[in-house]
């Protein structure tokens, strides 16, 4: 095909040129979409339709291209639009991203067709890091696959919360109702397995154009919206001006008298006067000036700008200093766990030298350890001691150098790092933990290997009616942790489930009658529950965990064991109500003085920062469990009552 | 933060990104809206002046507007300006289409002046949406030592880290306008008040949408010959910016093949 697909052209609805119609089109919006899947499940064909159906393709292209089938001696596919290299025609198969525009009434987009081959799982992850959203696309007589999973893990490690699933080639199985329910429940499971849920699963047939935008009349069962209609019911990024404020220093220029530090703000704002913090050195300074050419300078910047600023004092600041406000900084870190997804040939083995690359830092490092390692295409765990190619895992990184990072929960810009090996970007992944000095050596261990369950995972959902999952209830003593997990415990069960009740004070009796409650003992107390809880929840049951949990490091360090099963559920109740309360006794003991260290007395509760929950127990107990339920299903914990078995 | 906005932020943050990483780097201009938009862009990123060369590899064919605006804001905007010949045509490869040759002498030129100056990254105004193979480049497109685009094997790039990483002699090219479209050059260059080479207007009912070589490029049809007027006219056109560029079209891989050997 000749090289002109060049798709920057409207719908037909637009109007006819006036400049009003050209404001308009200056400042629409603009939002990315990539779409994934296995091969052949018929990604090409899809955006091939959509460009059509949209009347983005360039006058004669579509005839053109007929002809040109024609002259090959064979029938046309909608695929072919997009098969714009010589390479993947011969092929078939889409090799690397590519980028097509199109436009609907309500916005632009732009669509990225990533490769559904394994081979190119790392153009895959090119395309889909910088979308807002996916379309999962799944082929109706062939199902979820590999590369469906293998994609859906990747979306969401890379931080894509939107998926609509389109349910592809339905003429194929006749248009039949239950084939396309059996796949929903199949797909919603999976990807409820970490969490997400899609927005919309639609069925279609895109070489036929079925509810591509228009509602034919084949699937009179189907009454939720079209691919369009989808894509325009996503929601558009949000703006990160109102997190905590990281400026990442690309370079410092001085090309006059100004030394100018020039970067991009991530998130949050700056403005002049303000006192930046600078990691990992600590070093601190005000904004003097805002610099900007031409014309006069704002006096304040915000994220997703690019910026360049003065300071008041001549400190040292380097590219790779992240620049914070003084009370909410990142962590000038040595040592980094990282969930990894690795793209390489050769696997990342501990001891390895690697490059991180952290925003605009760099640090060597070598990695400590694998701790584990899966395959996202069927979540089987392997060996522990590589990461393979196409695998995710967990890997602990030791610094040469400090590298100003936060853990990915509380910053996506700054908690993301990419590792290179022999100078080449060979992975990437999202900061699980990050410490200030290099961990002490590991004790040494005899030669474990970890046995798999007999059953699996799929099997487990199936009986239970819900996903593993870790609940951890943290709270002052008496807030109502007990109460709500008592409560939860019994209505899971009724419902069929596998509940387990792990109360802090109980287990103090025997696998931790061993620990007292100094710092070091408390934290020991909450790793040895939070792992006991994440092996539960690996095996399909429903942990919850009620313990007063009171520091936010252990709590972080407790979510980093339970991973993806992990939801934190802040009981909030004041103070005064936990203390008129007091079922044990133990406020009117520790007014007296006779127990040490008590929490919310003598002792301090830090509130959690980003839980998952907040329930408030000052009211009814049935309506706070309701609460509790319907963000279980909201979080595709549990499935709601009228679907019938999730696999 | 508009459309506009978001897309000059990334664009300056590529920029800072090619000057901190490379040794020595250089910008292709060609004298058309795409680079215009690039130097005030650099000289955004910059604090109002380009650190580093601007270089037109000449074909000695453009039109004689190109050249006078080439003269006269290269003193304007205090430019450090390099021009370098291209070969003759006889150097191309002869199994090409006539125009085709003519661009390869444009890439045989740029592999030649690279070498000369010991650039090892380029800075060019190439766009996703012009034709599919620029489609499918990335940011930051490191290259071999012939300056060969290996389509098949390129590394990953994303969250805003790019390749850098150069065996001797090769070089990166780097497309800091990569995700802008025609629409969005346009509207840039009315906002932010750039200079046009009159060629873009309309004369006699005919206008150029994209300015290469004189004897290989065609005006397309059209009335506008004011900024509005071009926007107004891109908002519901449907055919192609580069449909009056004779190399694309003369053959189905013509151009794949040019950009595979190191066209831009």
């Amino acid at each position: 095909m000749s090289a002109s697909t060049s798709v920057s052209a409207s719908t037909s609805t637009l109007p006819l040129a006036t400049s009003s119609a050209a404001a308009a089109a200056k400042e629409r919006e603009l939002l990315r979409i990539v779409i994934v899947g296995h091969v052949d499940h018929g990604k090409s064909t899809l955006v091939g339709r959509l460009l059509h159906e949209t009347g983005s393709l360039p006058d004669g292209k579509l005839e053109m291209l007929k002809e040109v089938s024609a002259r090959r001696g064979m029938p046309f596919e909608w695929s072919f639009l997009l098969d714009a290299l010589q390479t993947e025609r011969d092929q078939g198969i889409t090799v690397d991203t590519s980028q097509i525009r199109f436009k609907t009434a309500k916005r632009d987009y732009v669509l990225i067709d990533a490769p559904g081959h394994v081979e190119f799982l790392r153009n895959m992850v090119t395309g889909a890091a910088q979308a807002d959203a996916a379309l999962l696309l799944v082929d109706a007589g062939e199902g979820v696959r590999e590369q469906t999973r293998r994609h859906a893990f990747l979306l969401h490690l890379l931080g894509l919360r939107q998926v609509t699933v389109v349910v592809n080639k339905m003429d194929r199985v006749a248009f039949d109702q239950e084939a396309f329910a059996a796949i929903e429940e199949d797909v919603s499971a999976y990807l409820g397995g970490f969490g997400l849920r899609p927005t919309f699963v639609i069925p279609v047939s895109a070489r036929d154009g079925d509810f591509i935008s228009e509602r034919t009349a084949r699937l009179p069962w189907y009454s939720g919206p079209t691919v369009v209609e989808a894509l325009d019911a996503f929601t558009a990024p949000p703006s990160l001006s109102d997190q905590p404020l990281r400026f990442p220093i690309q370079a410092v220029y001085k090309f006059d008298e100004r030394r100018i530090l020039a970067g991009r703000i991530e998130s949050g704002r700056l403005s002049v006067g303000d006192e930046l913090a600078f990691e990992p050195s600590g070093a601190t300074a005000r904004v003097k000036s805002i610099e900007a050419w031409p014309g006069s300078a704002p006096t304040t910047v915000e994220a997703g700008q690019s910026a360049g600023i003065t300071l008041d004092k001549d400190i040292f600041v380097t590219r790779g200093d992240i620049a914070a406000h003084g009370d909410q900084r990142p962590r000038a870190a040595k040592s980094l766990k990282v969930r990894l997804f690795w793209l390489d040939d050769a696997p990342l083995k501990a001891g390895d030298p690697v490059v991180v690359r952290l925003s605009t830092a760099a640090a060597p490092g070598v990695v400590s350890a694998v701790t584990s390692a899966v395959d996202p295409a069927n979540l089987v765990t392997e060996g522990q001691a590589s990461l393979g190619r196409n695998y995710v895992g967990e890997v602990e990184i030791t610094l040469r150098q400090a590298l100003p990072a936060d853990p990915y929960h509380l910053n996506a810009f700054t908690g993301r790092v990419v590792v290179e090996r022999d100078r080449r970007i060979c992975g990437g992944g999202i900061i699980l933990h990050a410490a200030r000095e290099a961990r002490l050596e590991a004790p040494k261990r005899g030669p474990v290997v970890a046995v798999d369950s007999a059953v699996t995972p799929a099997e487990r959902v199936t009986r239970f009616h819900h996903q593993g999952a870790v609940l951890w209830l943290t709270g002052l003593p008496a807030s109502g942790k007990s109460t709500v997990a008592r409560a939860l415990e019994r209505r899971l069960f009724d419902l069929g489930g596998s509940p387990v009740y792990l109360d802090g004070d109980t287990l103090r009796t025997g696998l931790n009658a061993d620990l007292g409650f100094s710092p070091q003992e408390r934290s020991e107390n909450i790793r040895r529950v939070a792992h006991m809880a994440g092996f539960l929840a690996r095996n399909g049951h429903i942990a919850i965990v009620a313990l007063v949990s009171p520091t936010r490091a252990d709590r972080e360090q407790a979510r980093e064991v339970g991973a993806r099963f992990f939801h934190e559920v802040f009981i909030r109740a004041p103070l005064e109500v936990c203390e008129g309360r007091d079922p044990k006794g133990h406020y009117a003991k520790a007014r007296k003085g006779e127990i040490a260290s008590f929490t919310g007395i003598s002792a301090p509760y830090e509130e959690p920062e980003a839980p998952e929950l907040v329930l408030d127990t000052t009211g009814d107990i049935a309506a706070t469990l309701a609460a509790l339920e319907a963000y279980l299903e909201e979080a595709g914990v549990l499935f709601p009552p009228d679907t019938d078995s999730p696999i | 933060m508009t459309r506009l906005d978001a897309l000059e932020a990334q664009s300056i943050f590529i920029f800072r990104e090619a000057f901190a990483q490379l040794r020595k780097i250089a910008m292709l201009w060609s004298l058309g809206k795409d680079s215009n938009v690039m130097i005030h862009l650099a000289r955004k990123a910059f604090f109002g002046r380009l650190p580093f060369p601007a270089m037109h590899v000449d074909t000695h064919r453009k039109f004689p507007e190109m050249y006078a605006f080439r003269d006269h804001y290269a003193k304007e905007w205090d430019l450090d300006l390099i021009v370098e010949d291209c070969p003759p045509i006889e150097s191309t490869d002869p199994t090409l289409p006539p125009a085709a040759r003519s661009a390869a002498r444009k890439t045989e030129g740029l592999r030649l002046a690279l070498a000369k100056h010991g650039f090892d990254g380029v800075i060019a105004g190439i766009r996703r949406d012009e034709e599919p193979t620029r489609a499918k480049e990335r940011f930051f497109s490191p290259r071999g030592t012939d300056g060969a685009w290996n389509v098949r094997e390129q590394p990953p790039e994303f969250w805003d880290q790019y390749n850098t990483a150069l065996t001797p002699g090769a070089h990166v090219r780097i497309h800091p306008i990569l995700h802008w479209t025609e629409m969005d050059i346009w509207a840039y260059t009315q906002r932010e008040n750039i200079p046009v080479i009159p060629l873009y207007f309309s004369k006699d009912g005919k206008r150029y949408r994209s300015l290469g070589d004189q004897d290989i490029t065609n005006p397309v049809e059209s009335d506008a010959s004011t900024l509005d007027e071009i926007l107004a006219e891109l908002a519901v056109t449907k055919t192609s910016e580069r449909s009056g560029r004779a190399m694309d079209h003369e053959s189905e891989d013509a151009f794949e093949r040019l950009r595979t050997a190191g066209y831009l």
